[in-house]
């Protein structure tokens, strides 16, 4: 794990290499996370292949309602010769929830962006395909926000179709 | 609004899965697009798979999911801290331990909590003996989708006695709720180490015994050997981790490379491929059999005594007796029944070898008793990306296969 001082160090990097894009870093827990502007995603995240972390593990997406900008996109990058792992994540407002797609370059993160769009409603630009991934393609709302009501999902049956038609409504 | 409009709606609604973009190739040939699932035995559960056919060959597939979503990332939201375990469990139904750990192991870190060496080790062997189970299942289910129904039986033999042992130790057969944040539930009971032992003193004469009714049998070599390989690259690229990885030949395995839960106190060897195609992929997961095994053995050659959960009263139940006659204990027992423990604020990725790679469990803790998220990132779910660059231009035969060896849980695909 890169200790704070590492972490430093790899934010500057970055930071030079494209500027404006390091907002803040964290060193939590024996785990550097490097916070970034969205729109300098992809760079940073080419960057960082670079500097060794090759594999692109996991992307997923937190609702940090009531704060704002409220909407968060992780990125969880490994590198498996030096045993190293740095998460990298931003954070994008509802009302523009843009992030531009790193699926060209990891194609890892096509279902992963899917899912995030899914859950919580950041659309990823540049995805080939970004459609809705578990939920039903006529669901409306992005059910892992925080202000997402639980319950009093109408459960689809033919059976409730066949006698009042749009009885969910 | 009549039913007929309803459907056409539907229908609409679908057309947004991109078929094939040629439906005509070669003037006289016709691409036909076929529908599997979601309900086919072939598919290992709830997955729905479009594939676009020419003649037998496959030109495209796409696999279409979230048939078994529940929402329990959601769920866990509304629920304590400890109160998360069986509800993340049920993602991935045959790696429940690895699920409930890799839970207990983000909410350990972000809480600073020492875990005792011998809920360490009893843990691991859980782990393991779950490792044996879901590959069990696993070959018992491919060698059935191969029309080899004996292994089945016999793999089902095995798992049995498997799930006797975790009835044995927690109550449960399966989802059995046996790990806690800071230990384990209760001690092992007595006998059940004896148990555990005869178990794995057969199991690797069972293995082989499998891997003899495979390995020269004519039909599951010609659907298994030389089939749709991937590349190590390619695999690197789609983020596709633990066997189907290793069966390319990279030795990359959580256990050794970066050690959780005192993996690095055990001897064991990391199976690996070299082409990459079915059969690696099949002789990897059951030597893998073979080396859980030998951990489990040396754990309990080295269990060590002391405690089976944390001491720390904040965040694990005080024991029965303790509640008849400590104040202290029962407004323990109290807080902890009624609201739970709060966690520190902050964010951790645990991330540790599944059976069928890595599973990394993100949390978010806001200071509440209650998660703020907890993601799953279900190495079934990722994997699955890998179906459509492995099987295009086979025959529909060997997808089947293939889908088999790639053993997605669809549990975990759609939690």
């Amino acid at each position: 794990m890169p200790d704070a001082t590492g972490l430093e160090l790899l934010a500057r990097d970055l930071g030079e290499r494209t500027p404006g894009s390091i907002l803040d870093t964290e060193h939590f827990r024996g785990k550097g996370a490097v916070e970034v502007a969205p729109a300098t995603i992809v760079e940073t995240l080419l960057a960082l292949r670079e500097a060794g972390f090759t594999a692109l593990m996991s992307v997923h997406g937190v609702d940090y309602y009531p704060d704002e900008p409220r909407l968060g996109v992780h990125y969880e990058l490994l590198d498996m010769s030096k045993l190293d792992r740095v998460t990298v994540r931003l954070r994008v407002p509802t009302g523009a929830p843009h992030v531009p797609s790193v699926t060209p370059d990891w194609p890892t993160a096509n279902h992963q962006e899917r899912e995030v769009y899914d859950m919580f409603g950041v659309v990823f630009d540049g995805h080939p395909d970004m459609r809705r991934i578990l939920m039903p393609e006529d669901y409306e709302g992005h059910p892992q926000r925080r202000d997402f009501p639980i319950g009093g999902e109408p459960i689809l049956f033919t059976h409730n179709e066949a006698t009042g038609p749009r009885w969910f409504e | 609004m009549t039913t007929d409009q309803h459907i056409s709606e539907y229908r609409e609604m679908e057309a947004s899965y991109t078929l094939a973009e040629k439906t005509v190739v070669d003037g006289d040939r016709e691409l036909l697009t076929l529908n599997i699932g979601p309900h086919h035995p072939a598919t290992h559960g709830v997955l729905r798979l479009l594939v676009t056919l020419d003649g037998e060959i496959l030109r495209d597939v796409k696999p279409i999911i979230g048939y078994v979503h529940t929402g329990i990332e959601k769920t866990a939201e509304q629920k304590s801290y400890w109160k998360v375990i069986p509800v993340v469990e049920r993602m991935d139904y045959l790696s429940y331990y690895f699920n409930a750990y890799a839970f207990c192991g983000a909410v350990e870190t972000l809480l600073e909590l020492e875990v005792p060496r011998r809920a360490q080790y009893l843990r691991v062997i859980h782990m393991e003996l779950n490792r044996i189970m879901s590959h069990l299942v696993w070959l018992g289910t491919s060698a059935l989708d191969l029309g080899a129904i004996s292994v089945w039986w016999y793999c089902f033999r095995e798992r049995e006695q498997l799930l006797d042992l975790f009835e044995m130790s927690s109550g449960q057969r399966m989802h059995t709720r046996y790990f806690q944040i800071g230990g384990v539930i209760e001690d092992i009971p007595d006998g059940w180490i004896e148990m555990v032992r005869r178990f794995t003193k057969v199991m690797p004469g069972r293995a082989d015994t499998y891997g003899d009714l495979l390995n020269r049998n004519e039909i599951v070599l010609h659907r298994l050997r030389g089939v749709c390989p991937l590349s190590e690259e390619e695999l690197l690229k789609l983020g596709v981790t633990g066997p189907l990885l290793r069966a390319a030949g990279n030795p990359w395995d959580l256990r050794k490379a970066m050690p959780y839960c005192s993996y690095e106190d055990f001897e064991f060897k990391i199976p690996v491929g070299t082409q990459g195609d079915n059969y690696d992929r099949y002789a990897v997961r059951l030597a893998e059999i073979h080396e859980s095994c030998k951990i489990i053995d040396q754990a309990l050659d080295a269990l060590p005594e002391g405690p089976f959960i944390t001491e720390d009263r904040k965040v694990s139940l005080p024991p029965r007796h303790e509640l008849a006659t400590s104040m202290e204990a029962l407004i323990h027992h109290f807080k902890l029944v009624t609201e739970g423990f709060r966690v520190p604020p902050g964010e951790v990725y645990f991330p540790i070898e599944s059976p069928r790679g890595e599973l990394g469990c993100f949390v978010r803790s806001d200071g509440s008793s209650k998660p703020a998220r907890v993601h799953m990132r279900d190495p079934s779910f990722v994997n699955l990306q890998a179906t459509a660059p492995m099987v295009e231009g086979t025959l529909i035969a060997d997808m089947i296969a293939t889908l088999a060896m790639i053993d997605p849980v669809l549990g975990g695909v759609d939690r």
